[in-house]
């Protein structure tokens, strides 16, 4: 096959699977909040069970009016959605599905997609101070001192299963888990699962864009489809991080009869995650402030360091 | 994240926050495995009580045009109009009567506020509680409602409910019931003794 092609086809196909997916995880959270709350969701649009409501809402943002304020930096209000958005998809290329359905099989892809996710700060920042609004410029200041309290506790967890794979290939960890990792690898499964959540700006974590306090946090001045952007960058890093935490700590494809079915083994474990990280947002309160950095520097770095020791003195004794 | 914020509550209460987030997630689970309880309104039609407030419907027929319900309307917004008409006399020689004939009766739904005084206080049970509610118009000026319409609306109307079970029954059937009057002979002879009244 010509290989520009094959890299054009490629792209292509994960660009639709990144889409689809990250819409069916916004349906989920519509419907799965819905009932969690004695509701019934969307019901309408699309016929059966208001399927098609998050494509009517595209629609519906395509149609706005996509309003700059007068005293924004143009350039960077314009670009922050994109920076929000790519780096989840290009993650999303290096995420192995299965032994051979991988995007971009990188060498260090577990270096690769900490750091590529680390970029997504910036679109948060960006649109922050460049709104020229208070709220905005709160919202992306708490957003950036969040997501960088919480991206050591992440670094170290996925370090701890790359020492205890021997690798920072996420093939090569998936090749080495063995289910008694589930075990082993559980204190630092949970930290990045905490980790996760807050890299998300997700509830409890959602104080960046907390309503009752600075409005929508740095999207307060966002209309239309960029605003969209923003939204599809939040159920897009859902499913990012969810496969992320299949791949690291749920052995990804692994599973009966995963010689021909390893792609659904890591759909379904994703889709439980994505469903629990929904579930949290329904059931638990947002954390203030200070409570967030306490628990980032006092909490899950020390518990993801025990597990680096943890996995560091398995690995050393182990291998001798 | 450390329980420091708990440390001043109430200490046999406070069982810390762990035991608060389960029970959280266990809350959201339970609900989330029981159906709705969402009234899919426009698709299914609500189930309503009898005694619903919807709309005031008129029993034409009973209205004797004695503006008792206009008058006591604390929204002033029903209108009526009416005119005497003069009826022959039906026997010879006897007199002529006047009745009153319903013009117009108007309930503005607009200013109504569904008080139901003047249901209370009609004293010929011409208006009656209806409990349909879908008659939103596009214009406020197009709730007013006129006696036709209104009139329309008398076949919504549930039947009164039935009375407890001890209760006393209703005056139609103790007035139906009671014996009918026995025409008493004339008293022999009037009473010797006249009422010595202030005596």
């Amino acid at each position: 096959m010509n290989p520009a092609f094959e890299v054009v086809l490629r792209v292509v196909i994960l660009l639709l699977t990144f889409i689809v997916l990250a819409l069916v995880v916004g349906q989920t959270e519509h419907k799965v909040m819905a009932h969690m709350q004695g509701r019934l969701g969307p019901m309408y649009a699309g016929g059966f069970h208001g399927w098609a409501q998050l494509v009517a809402d595209a629609v519906k943002f395509v149609q706005k009016e996509d309003v700059t304020p007068r005293d924004a930096d143009r350039w960077v209000f314009k670009l922050a959605p994109a920076i929000a958005l790519a780096p989840y998809l290009v993650v999303f290329a290096a995420i192995p599905f299965s032994a051979t359905l991988v995007g971009a099989d990188v060498a260090g892809g577990a270096l690769f997609v900490l750091a590529v996710s680390g970029v997504g700060i910036l679109g948060v920042l960006m649109a922050g101070w460049s709104s020229a609004n208070k709220y905005s410029l709160l919202g992306g200041l708490r957003a950036a001192a969040q997501l960088l309290s919480y991206e050591l506790p992440m670094v170290l967890s996925v370090a701890s299963v790359a020492l205890a794979a021997g690798t920072l290939s996420l093939s090569g960890i998936l090749e080495a888990w063995h289910p008694l990792w589930l075990l082993w690898q559980l204190p630092g499964a949970l930290v990045f699962l905490i980790a996760a959540v807050a890299e998300l700006k997700r509830t409890p974590f959602d104080m960046p864009v907390a309503e009752p306090e600075i409005v929508m946090g740095p999207l307060t001045e966002y209309s239309g489809l960029r605003f969209a952007f923003f939204l599809l960058a939040e159920y897009g890093g859902i499913l990012v991080m969810s496969l992320l935490f299949t791949v690291f700590f749920l052995g990804g494809w692994h599973g009966p009869f995963s010689d021909s079915t390893g792609p659904l083994w890591t759909l379904l474990k994703s889709g439980a995650i994505s469903v629990l990280i929904v579930w949290l947002r329904v059931a638990w309160p947002r954390l203030r402030e200070d409570q967030l950095q306490r628990m980032a520097w006092l909490v899950l770095v020390p518990l993801a360091l025990a597990q680096l020791a943890l996995t560091s003195v398995w690995v050393v004794f182990s291998s001798r | 994240m450390t329980d420091h914020q708990h440390s001043h509550g109430n200490p046999s209460k406070a069982s810390g926050f762990i035991p608060g987030l389960i029970k959280g997630l266990a809350t959201t689970a339970r609900t989330l495995a029981r159906p709705t309880h969402t009234a899919e309104y426009p698709d299914v039609q609500p189930h309503l009580p009898p005694r619903t407030r919807g709309v005031i419907a008129l029993l034409e027929e009973n209205c004797t045009s004695c503006m008792l319900c206009s008058r006591e309307c604390p929204d002033w917004c029903i209108y009526i109009d009416s005119h005497k008409e003069t009826l022959p006399a039906t026997t010879e020689g006897g007199r002529e009567r006047q009745r009153n004939v319903l013009d117009r009766f108007a309930i503005d739904f607009s200013l109504c506020m569904y008080c139901g005084i003047c249901i209370e206080v009609c004293p010929f049970d011409a208006l009656h509680w209806s409990p349909e509610f879908e008659y939103a118009e596009f214009d406020i000026l197009d709730l007013i409602h006129e006696k036709t319409r209104l009139g329309q609306w008398m076949a919504t109307v549930p039947p009164p409910p039935a009375l407890d079970p001890s209760s006393a029954e209703p005056a139609e059937v103790t007035a139906a019931n009671k014996p009918a009057r026995v025409v008493r002979p004339a008293a022999e002879k009037p009473a010797d003794t006249s009422p010595t009244e202030g005596a």
